[in-house]
């Protein structure tokens, strides 16, 4: 996917004067809120989870060599390949050549994030196969052909009413005929569409929540089953997984999911939470013939140990997305990327280049509603902060921003200088506001006047009065 | 008890008064009020817009001239969360600004905060009016000061709290510094949802420790054509809300 984050702004611009996607926005956002902090309510101990979650993720990351080495012994030794890819070209090849050499046709999806960093399904189909998302929010994006706007809910930014003329406009050949209103009734047909194609599929590929060291095993929750379908109908089951996901133990793996699950949907459990150790055995009554897992790094190795390694702690939740109001009120697409919101203002700079992601880190209040939801208490606005710097130091912010500062400061380290000119800028704005205590509009301030008036200043500044008063 | 105050920089520029309600509230509780001169602004613009270096320029003199105080007393959210939680960040790397920046770190307090802290008397503070108290994303998430300026609201006779709906309430109002300037139009929407939430909420009052927001919120009420009145938390403790409020005619 081109990013077209360097054009947040005008992105931005697009989609708060788009009526459709805020009636989308503003349905989903609350009940993704009210939902988290009801399951969050409800279980006294999730402070003490959270602590123990980032615990073995800390550990984990600090050991990350000896655990992704354990890993692959235990795929092994349960019948599994791993592949190795440092680059999202490397892990397409080995997609690509895994699916030619089992005589594959067609490929099942689940949803995976990081394949759409890697954009696997661009290379499946540039290279002749049929692909299908199984996931019913991820599938409806691909017949729009759109990429996600959340990292969960892939499709919340459209309504229903787009969705059901969605699959009338497309479903003919499968044979709707019958008119879709009700959720139930989108839901039941794409299930009969998708049910074809599991069974059709040659190859499924699932992404991973965790791939657990001891086991061998990777982790999938769904609401849909989808995943299940996707690894054990077709013959060869493919993991996509980023090395971040890796958990030492079963143990580890479940205080993740209690956070995973209460974090992201307000879920105590997500609805199926499937491990996944090696291809069928003899005595299965189901299962894959072959299981692949790729692992992918894609510039994590680079972060480890430096300034942005707190990020690898990230377990995909979305709850910083629901919690951000710039998210809220821009929605995913904007950001121009595969990430979105706040995860994603830390994590598009990282893999599209600064250059190209500059504007996301500066989208942000630093309010730090993201820190304090995130079931892995990363310190999102420093990360943030950590961006800004490298772009100042780059020199890649705008150079009218760069004088501005400049002169500002220039002024600031100077207190008598500041002050003088504070008192003359302060009445004289005082004074050309004529007491009426604001202005709709002024020259220099248009950005801000555009949604509110500028309040006026009392006159001369406090610093003066004082100095005044004690003379 | 000595007391320095450092104003933050949009008291000092565009509410004196409620630098001047900060100082009669704190030599209420006895204190020998001290503003040094010294002072201009904590450094943020520079720390947020990436130019740690100017931060840091700024930090130094500041906690310098702060430094000979036993206590140091901020009526914003935002600065004394600089202060407090960013300047031991900012420095972390330089063992000895970094000291300086914990020990100042130490005696700074969030001027609610202190208020609330030392009991401060409120009795001759009136207002009779439902009013709602703003929490900056500061004061809230950095400094976790919510529960003071509701009890010395309470205190003050005649004043009837209300709140937004929970997760309205935690919501930013869209100022965040250079934000409003370099995002008007998310910052707009921001505080058009924030400003509708207050006009709901049946409030006639709104009042706030940080002035920023108070500016975002009173221009965008202003722009509504709203009659809720707005003023820094400091002017109502201090019975100093007979002056027109934030944005409003200087004959009102």
């Amino acid at each position: 996917m081109k990013p077209t984050s360097h054009a947040f702004s005008a992105n931005a611009h697009r989609a708060l004067h788009d009526a459709t996607l805020q009636q989308a926005l503003a349905k989903a956002g609350v009940g993704f809120v009210d939902k988290r902090r009801a399951a969050i309510d409800g279980l006294p101990e999730f402070r003490a989870l959270r602590e123990a979650g980032r615990n073995v993720k800390d550990h984990t990351l600090a050991n990350l060599d000896h655990y992704l080495l354990r890993f692959e012994e235990q795929v092994q030794a349960s019948g599994g390949v791993v592949h190795w890819a440092e680059t999202p070209q490397e892990a397409c090849a080995a997609v690509l050549d895994i699916c030619k050499k089992s005589g594959a046709k067609m490929v099942a999806k689940g949803k995976s994030m990081v394949g759409e960093e890697i954009a696997v399904n661009d290379a499946l189909e540039g290279a002749g196969f049929e692909v299908v998302e199984t996931d019913l929010g991820e599938y409806i994006i691909q017949i729009a052909h759109e990429p996600p706007s959340h990292i969960i809910a892939p499709a919340v930014h459209k309504t229903r009413q787009q969705i059901a003329d969605l699959f009338q406009e497309l479903h003919h050949q499968p044979g709707l005929t019958r008119p879709l209103q009700t959720v139930p009734q989108i839901v039941d047909e794409a299930r009969q569409v998708l049910r074809g194609k599991f069974l059709a599929a040659d190859v499924g590929i699932t992404g991973a929540n965790f791939l657990i060291a001891e086991t061998g095993s990777a982790v999938i929750v769904t609401n849909e089953g989808n995943g299940d379908l996707s690894a054990t109908l077709p013959r060869v089951h493919i993991v996509l997984a980023s090395i971040e996901k890796l958990v030492p133990t079963l143990e580890d793996a479940s205080v993740l999911l209690r956070l995973l699950a209460r974090s992201a949907t307000g879920q105590e459990i997500t609805s199926y939470t499937t491990f996944f150790t090696g291809p069928r055995r003899a005595d299965d009554a189901d299962g894959p013939e072959q299981f692949h897992v790729i692992l992918i790094d894609n510039g994590r190795s680079r972060m480890l140990g430096g300034e942005y390694h707190e990020m690898l702690r990230c377990i995909r939740c979305g709850a910083c997305l629901n919690h951000c109001p710039v998210y809220g009120a821009v929605g995913g697409h904007a950001y121009g990327w595969v990430y979105p919101g706040p995860m994603g203002a830390v994590l598009t700079p990282l893999m599209v280049g600064l250059d190209e992601g500059r504007p996301l880190p500066n989208a942000s209040t630093l309010c730090g509603r993201c820190e304090e939801v995130c079931p892995m208490s990363i310190p999102l606005p420093k990360l943030l902060r950590e961006h800004r710097r490298h772009e100042f130091a780059r020199r890649l912010t705008p150079p009218r921003a760069r004088w501005a500062l400049a002169a500002w400061a220039y002024c600031a380290k100077r207190p008598q200088l500041y002050r003088r000119l504070a008192g003359l800028g302060m009445r004289l704005l005082n004074f050309l506001s004529g007491g009426r205590g604001r202005f709709r509009s002024l020259p220099f301030a248009s950005a801000w006047t555009a949604a509110r008036d500028l309040p006026a200043p009392q006159g001369d500044t406090f610093m003066r009065r004082w100095q005044r008063r004690k003379a | 008890m000595r007391v320095a105050l450092f104003v933050s920089c949009l008291v000092d520029l565009f509410r004196p008064s409620a630098g001047f309600a900060a100082v009669k509230l704190l030599e209420r509780l006895g204190a020998e009020v001290v503003v040094p001169p010294a002072q201009t602004c904590c450094g943020q613009p520079a720390y947020n817009s990436g130019d740690f270096n100017t931060a840091r320029e700024l930090a130094r003199p500041l906690i310098d001239a702060l430094s000979f105080y036993e206590h140091v007393v901020v009526p914003s959210g935002s600065c004394a969360g600089m202060l407090t939680r960013h300047y031991p960040e900012l420095f972390r790397n330089e063992p000895v600004w970094h000291a300086k920046a914990e020990n100042l770190a130490r005696r700074t307090r969030e001027l609610s905060a202190f208020l609330a802290e030392h009991g401060v008397d409120l009795s001759d503070a009136s207002l009779h009016a439902r009013v709602l108290m703003h929490d900056s994303c500061s004061a809230l998430r950095e400094l976790n000061v919510y529960a003071a300026p509701r009890e010395l609201l309470g205190r003050v006779s005649g004043v009837e709290l209300v709140e937004l709906e929970e997760g309205e309430g935690e919501a930013c109002c869209g100022f965040g510094g250079t934000f409003c300037v370099k995002y008007p139009d998310i910052s707009g929407r921001m505080v058009s949802d924030k400003a509708e939430a207050i006009a709901a909420s049946g409030a006639e009052v709104v009042v706030s420790g940080d002035i920023g927001c108070l500016m975002n919120i009173a221009g965008r009420l202003k722009r509504m054509g709203s009659r809720v009145r707005v003023y820094h938390l400091a002017e109502v403790l201090a019975g100093m809300s007979d002056t027109p409020g934030i944005g409003e005619p200087e004959d009102s």
